[in-house]
Parts: C-alpha cells; sequence; structure tokens
C-alpha cells in the first residue's frame, strides 16, 4: 500500500570560519576605459562566487555588471583568501570587494568633484556615471574619468579590500565563544510517498524557505538550494560510505556501491527566499552555500512518521529499515 | 537605498563555458612531456611497515623516480599537522600513501607500483568510535584514540544549569541518533599538475578549495618560500569539502622538483572513493526537557565523530556542531559534549555543512518527536522556540538579523499552510513572554 506523508524541519547555518579569524582580500583595478577588474583568489567550485563577487564589485563602483572581469586564478597576482568553505566566499570575500570597490571609486571621485563643482561626499556612482546626489543630470561618465585620472592625472585607479573576523577562541570551561559573523535560517517541508510492500520512498517535494540576508543573486542562490535540497534526498535516503562494521571487506568503491540521486530522484523543488539582511555583509548578504544539505534529511524523516507511523534514527533510510520498522510496529 | 546590480538575476559569469564544455579545468591543462603518477598505498588498515625495496620498480622502463618518506623534507602536514606525506614506520588506514612513482606512462607507473617490495606486519584494526572508545581498544595513534582539546578529552558547551533546567520540565525527550559517513561525490576527482619553470620557480594547476593553504603546505612540505611556487586555479569542478585537504598537490610538487620535469597526478573515481577525505559518521544522545506548554527549558547532547586516522578538520567539526547543536532555539539550559575520534579509516574531513548536518537532523527528529509526544503541531513548537532578536546561544553570542519565525510564516505561504492568527502575528523582533 501507497501512504503519503508531510514532515518539517527548520535550522541555521553559521556565516563564516567558526572561531572566526578568516581573512580574505580583494584588489580592484579600474581600466582606462572604466572597465574593472577585481582580483582575489576566491576559488569557485561551482557555486557561482565570481558572478556573485562581480555584482558587488559592479554596485560599488556604479559600473555594469558585463564591465567587471574576475581574476581569481593566480596567486602570484591575486591577494589572500583563506578559501571556498564555511559559507564565507559570498560574506567575506564580498565584504573585501566592497571595500576595495569604495577605495578605487574614492580616486574616482576625487576627480570627478572637480568636473561637476560639488565635495566627493556628495557624488554617487551608477549605471556607469558618476552624478551628485540629488540631482542626477549633474553627472559625468566613469570611463571618461578613469581615462583622466590614469593619463592626465598619473593615477593607478587601484582599491584594496581585506575582511577578516577577530578569532574567537572557547572558553575550555563553558565553550564560551563569538564564533559566526551572522547566521541565516531555514525551513523545510518534505512531502513522501512510502510503499509498505517495498518499503521504498519516494519523494514528492520539498519545499524550501531560508532567510539568506541579501539574495546577491537570487537565481544563484536558488541554484544552492535546489542542489542541497537534491543531496538532501541522498542522505536521508540513499548513501552510505560505510554499509558494514569493515569499511575494509565491504568498501564502496564504485557509484555503483555508493548511490547517488540522479536527476529521477530529486522532487519537485519549490523556493522562497526571505531576506532579513545582515548588519555585517555586503548589502545585508548571508552565507546560503552550505546549509541547503541539512534540514531536508530530518524532514523527510518526520514525512516518513507521518507517512506510517514510525521513527527511524539511523541514516540513510533504506527500504530495509522501513520494512523492519514497520514489522516491530506490527 | 536603491539597488541595480545586487539583487538582480544575472547570468552566471562562467555560466555559457561552463555547460558547453569550454572551461579549462586543471586536467585539461597539457604539457609536451609530463610525467603521469601512481601510489604505493597501504593493503591492510593498520599495521608496522617491516620493509620497504623499490629497487625493482626504479628499474622499470619508463620510470623516472621513485619517492619514499626519505625524498620528502618536512613529511609531516595537513590541519592537524599529524599526517605524513608519505607513511614512515606505520600506517593506520587502508590506502594510506606509503611510495609515489612518477613514469613516462601509466602502464609503466603501475608496473613499478607492483614491483615495490612491501613487508607490513598486521595489526588489529579499529573501525567503530564506539568500540575506539573504551579502554582496551586497539590503539590507532600511540596516544590514544580520542582527541584532546586541551586537558578535555571533548569540547564542552555549558549554558545555565541543565538539571535545575530538567526539574522545571514536564517531559523528557530522549533519543539516538545515527547520521552516516558520506562522500563528496564532486564530479571532478583530486588531480594536480606541477610544471618546473625556467625561472627555477614551481606552477601548481590545482583543484584545491583554498588555494594560500594549499601553497603554504606545499610550500613546507618540499621547502620553499612562497615567492618559489605559484598556485593556478580558481575554477574547480565541484568539491563539497573534498577539496580543502591538500590531495594531490603536494605529491606533484615533491615529483616535478625531483625529476625536473612536468608531472601530474590524477586519482581514479575509485582512489577518490576509497582514500580521500569525507564526512565522518556521528552518533549523538539526545535528552530535551519540555514545559506541557512546548517550551524547551534544558537540552543534554554528547556527539560522537569518526574522525578516521587522522585530525584534519575534526576538531574544528567537532567546535562547530557544539557551538550550535542546541539549534536554531532559545534553550536556557544547555549541557554540550563532542568528542573526536580516531579510527582505522581514511582521515575524515570538511563536507558541506560540517558539524551542523548532523546536529540538524538529530536536532530536528528531537522536536519532531517533542510535538508528538506533547500532542502539539510541530509549526507551533519551533515558533514557540525559535530564538528572537537579541537572545543568546549557548555559547553566549548574542543574535541580530534573527529570522526563524519570518523563514516559517514564508514557508507557510509556500505551502499553503494555515497559520493560526498568535503564529501569524509572531516576529522576530518581539520580545519572548515570561
Amino acid at each position: 500500500m501507497k501512504k503519503r506523508g508531510v514532515g518539517l524541519a527548520v535550522g541555521l547555518y553559521p556565516t563564516g570560519m567558526s572561531g572566526g579569524g578568516d581573512s580574505s582580500q580583494a584588489v580592484v583595478k579600474v581600466k582606462p576605459d572604466g572597465s574593472v577588474d577585481l582580483i582575489l583568489t576566491s576559488v569557485d567550485i561551482g557555486q557561482g562566487c565570481k558572478t556573485v563577487l562581480a555584482q558587488i564589485a559592479a554596485e560599488e563602483l556604479g559600473v555594469p555588471y558585463d564591465r567587471v572581469d574576475v581574476v581569481n586564478d593566480d596567486t602570484d597576482t591575486g591577494p589572500l583568501c583563506f578559501g571556498t568553505f564555511a559559507s564565507r566566499v559570498t560574506f567575506v570575500a564580498g565584504n573585501a570587494t566592497k571595500e576595495a570597490a569604495r577605495e578605487a571609486k574614492q580616486i574616482l571621485f576625487s576627480i570627478a568633484a572637480d568636473k561637476l563643482e560639488a565635495s566627493p561626499e556628495d557624488l554617487e556612482a551608477a549605471n556607469g556615471k558618476i552624478y551628485v546626489k540629488g540631482a542626477p543630470e549633474r553627472s559625468v561618465d566613469i570611463g571618461a574619468i578613469a581615462g583622466e585620472a590614469t593619463f592626465g592625472l598619473r593615477k593607478v585607479i587601484v582599491g584594496r579590500g581585506h575582511y577578516m573576523r577577530t578569532p574567537s577562541a572557547p572558553d575550555p570551561a563553558t565553550g564560551k565563544t563569538d564564533p559566526f559573523a551572522t547566521l541565516a535560517w531555514a525551513a523545510v517541508q518534505a512531502e513522501v510517498e512510502v510503499d509498505t510492500d517495498t518499503g521504498e520512498v519516494t519523494v514528492l517535494r520539498l519545499d524550501c524557505a531560508y532567510d539568506v540576508g541579501r539574495a546577491v543573486n537570487p537565481l544563484l542562490v536558488e541554484g544552492q538550494i535546489e542542489g542541497g535540497a537534491g543531496m538532501g534526498v541522498g542522505a536521508a535516503l540513499m548513501e552510505q560510505l560505510y554499509p558494514y562494521k569493515s569499511p575494509v571487506k565491504f568498501p564502496a568503491e564504485t557509484f555503483g556501491d555508493y548511490v547517488i540521486p540522479t536527476a529521477m530522484d530529486v522532487p519537485d523543488i519549490r523556493t522562497v527566499i526571505y531576506e532579513c539582511p545582515s548588519t555585517n555583509g555586503p548589502f545585508g548578504a548571508k552565507g546560503i552555500g552550505e546549509m541547503t544539505a541539512n534540514a531536508p534529511a530530518p524532514a523527510i524523516v518526520a514525512a516518513i512518521h507521518d507517512a506510517i507511523g514510525v521513527w527511524i534514527d539511523e541514516l540513510p533510510v533504506t527500504p530495509e529499515k522501513v520494512l523492519r520498522a514497520l514489522q516491530a510496529k506490527g | 537605498m536603491a539597488l541595480n546590480v545586487v539583487g538582480q538575476r544575472v547570468k552566471r559569469y562562467d555560466g555559457l563555458a561552463h555547460v558547453a564544455g569550454e572551461t579549462r579545468f586543471v586536467d585539461d591543462v597539457i604539457v609536451p612531456g609530463t610525467l603521469v603518477v601512481k601510489g604505493l598505498r597501504s593493503p591492510v588498515p593498520k599495521g608496522k611497515i617491516k620493509s620497504l625495496d623499490v629497487s625493482a620498480a626504479e628499474k622499470v622502463p619508463g620510470v623516472v623516480a621513485v619517492m619514499t618518506h626519505k625524498d620528502v623534507p618536512n613529511n609531516r602536514y595537513g590541519w592537524g599537522g599529524d599526517q605524513y606525506v608519505l607513511a614512515e614506520d606505520h600506517v593506520r588506514y587502508r590506502g594510506e600513501l606509503i611510495a609515489v612513482v612518477a613514469a613516462e606512462n601509466e602502464d609503466a607507473a603501475l608496473e613499478a607500483v607492483d614491483k615495490m617490495k612491501l613487508e607490513i606486519e598486521e595489526q588489529e584494526p579499529v573501525f567503530d568510535p564506539l568500540e575506539a572508545m573504551k579502554p582496551g581498544a586497539p590503539k590507532v595513534r600511540p596516544e590514544g584514540n580520542i582527541f584532546m582539546y586541551g586537558d578535555s578529552p571533548c569540547r564542552k558547551i555549558i549554558f545555565g544549569d541543565v538539571n535545575e533546567g530538567f526539574k522545571k520540565a514536564d517531559i523528557i525527550v530522549e533519543g539516538k541518533y545515527h547520521h552516516q559517513g558520506l562522500k563528496h561525490a564532486q564530479m571532478e576527482p583530486h588531480v594536480s599538475l606541477a610544471v618546473p619553470e625556467a625561472t627555477g620557480r614551481l606552477t601548481i594547476y590545482t583543484v584545491s578549495q583554498a588555494m594560500y593553504f594549499h601553497l603554504t603546505w606545499v610550500c613546507n612540505i618540499v621547502g620553499l618560500p612562497m615567492s618559489k611556487v605559484r598556485m593556478i586555479g580558481g575554477t574547480v569542478g565541484g568539491g563539497f569539502g573534498a577539496k580543502n585537504d591538500v590531495h594531490a598537490d603536494h605529491i606533484a610538487a615533491l615529483l616535478a622538483l625531483k625529476t625536473g620535469r612536468p608531472v601530474k597526478w590524477r586519482w581514479t573515481r575509485e582512489e577518490d572513493l576509497l582514500f580521500s577525505t569525507f564526512r565522518g559518521s556521528w552518533d549523538m544522545e539526545f535528552k530535551d526537557g519540555v514545559t506541557k506548554d512546548g517550551r524547551l527549558v534544558a537540552r543534554q547532547v554528547k556527539s560522537i565523530r569518526d574522525s578516521g586516522a587522522y585530525t584534519s578538520l575534526n576538531a574544528y567539526v567537532v567546535d562547530k556542531h557544539c557551538f550550535l547543536v542546541a539549534g536554531p532555539y532559545f534553550i536556557p539550559n544547555v549541557y554540550v559534549e563532542g568528542y573526536c575520534v580516531y579510527t582505522n579509516k581514511p582521515p575524515a574531513s570538511s563536507m558541506r555543512g560540517f558539524g551542523i548536518t548532523p546536529a540538524t537532523y538529530a536536532g530536528e527528529m528531537q522536536m519532531n518527536k517533542i510535538a508528538e509526544a506533547l500532542g502539539m503541531d510541530p509549526w507551533e513548537l519551533r515558533f514557540k522556540n525559535a530564538f528572537r532578536e537579541g537572545e543568546m546561544t549557548a555559547t553566549q553570542r548574542v543574535l541580530d538579523s534573527v529570522a526563524l519565525i519570518e523563514t516559517m510564516q514564508a514557508l507557510a505561504g509556500l505551502v499553503g499552510k494555515e497559520l493560526p492568527p498568535h503564529l501569524k502575528a509572531m516576529a522576530s523582533t518581539q520580545k519572548r513572554e515570561g
């Protein structure tokens, strides 16, 4: 018999390396036509940090997204970054990028201020132009200012940014510590169908709500949510690296032994993004990278309980465990 | 603040190149004259190396260099500093690297590995962390099977008074949970290409998620300053934490320096699944004290992490777990113990979610069981306990930008769940009553 159920799980996730002390640096260089090189060594592992960091640089400098190049491939030219882990790059490298872009922008503002007969503090940059706050008709083209700065005033238009949270070691007695930059929040509902004859569980739907502070790129946030949901299905129902007591006699050595979800196993996913800006991230951003793989598994296990009335306390929930639990329940 | 670019669904910077197969990943970099690498790995999960004779391997036609630990300037490395580039006297997991060979082609490299004469005295291993914690268990490492946090065998978090908390509870809900070991299964396996340059420098094409960490380790292992080593990377075919530990860069670098030739080490998928880092399993015991109106007043947790044979990021992972295992709820009394236990498996390390993944799993299992025990809607239970602005975690961190209530309200809207008026009206900025 096929039975359906729904289950809820929520969660939180810390942004940045636990305990702090993790650095990211960025250099922003403006070319004579106003194009921008963002230089760093933050690694794009598929999550799309090149896109997000280019957006942050473009926003701060007031240039279009497609005028920003991201150069993140070389430790000779790129400044320090601790790396892509701990859901930290959008936040930490994003803060460094924003600071670097601001410093480069100040060089441009100091030149534009003369042209516009205004003080640099009264200027803003957007859409490729520098203009007087409240009087957008008084504007100059960023490309023209960059050219004049370079060839007229012999400036190097470069900005630097470095973000590093103060390290916080836990108190050995109580564990008191300030271990993260900010927290992001999650709520996920799973809907499953359980075949009580075979023990098979099919995840029909995962509905996902995440607070990401600020979705710098909602498309990429949705990508993280959907990818994490798929990984959650694998953890809940399929993947098991050491299924037996001896990992020597029974290792998982191919994807025939270590079964991961395919497109056929990924359910319908609906997503809603909530934005509660962080007080310290770039434009309020928080980290979304890792947390999306966490709440799906307990939500799926709760949905199985809702469907057939048994709790299964060991992951993954294989058909064997479902049938044994049903048998024990009687 | 009006935003023009941030918040926009702009196209991925490198999306078209990725889907068109045009992005150049490390294994796509072809340098003429590149040697290939194969490794001799321990056939047993625990043992003492009695002898190793590589002389026959060195004579295989096409073999250019064979290396053992004696050829490594600094043989210790890793996040915990306790790993061996190449094993010395002992092996602690099946697959631990003992010797490597660089050859003109894979056949020669494999034949050379075959011809290495290794004598190992096999010792009794331990695989289950719960067994490894028992007195008298086989020792994974001479100093013992439990990582020491200073003088303590576990990370402790103490907030309020958990025993007083349990006294205030109307019901106690206990649970034991197992989160299995998992593999990242990233698309791109470990691979590294090290190219000696005419200037005397070394260029390493890396899949690292953390280029500067790998640069630091490689420089330490080969004994060169950072000015002599350049890492090229930054675009990686998936990581999920698999590529925070250095797997191939240091070996390719050592062999490139020894031979003066470009060297590429490309792991097979089987090697990746069997011998690279993974998410160690977790055994977790929870005891929660709850009032009959659904307030959590005490939570006690004991968590044990299977760390494999070396420290790597495990101590960090356990810390991260302990700091937030009380979950997204304000609980006035919390007691946590987290253990990082060595076993004769490959070193476990980082994987997407670190210690928060098992914490969320077990903690949310508890919440659903508590709701059932109270006969309360699981949504209501979570709204009642969700962190509010300005409240404190168990590590005494005061929170801002708190939004669990609003995130749950957003989910309710998405799934069409009709929340009762008092939950609809609830906000994270409201001060908790009582």
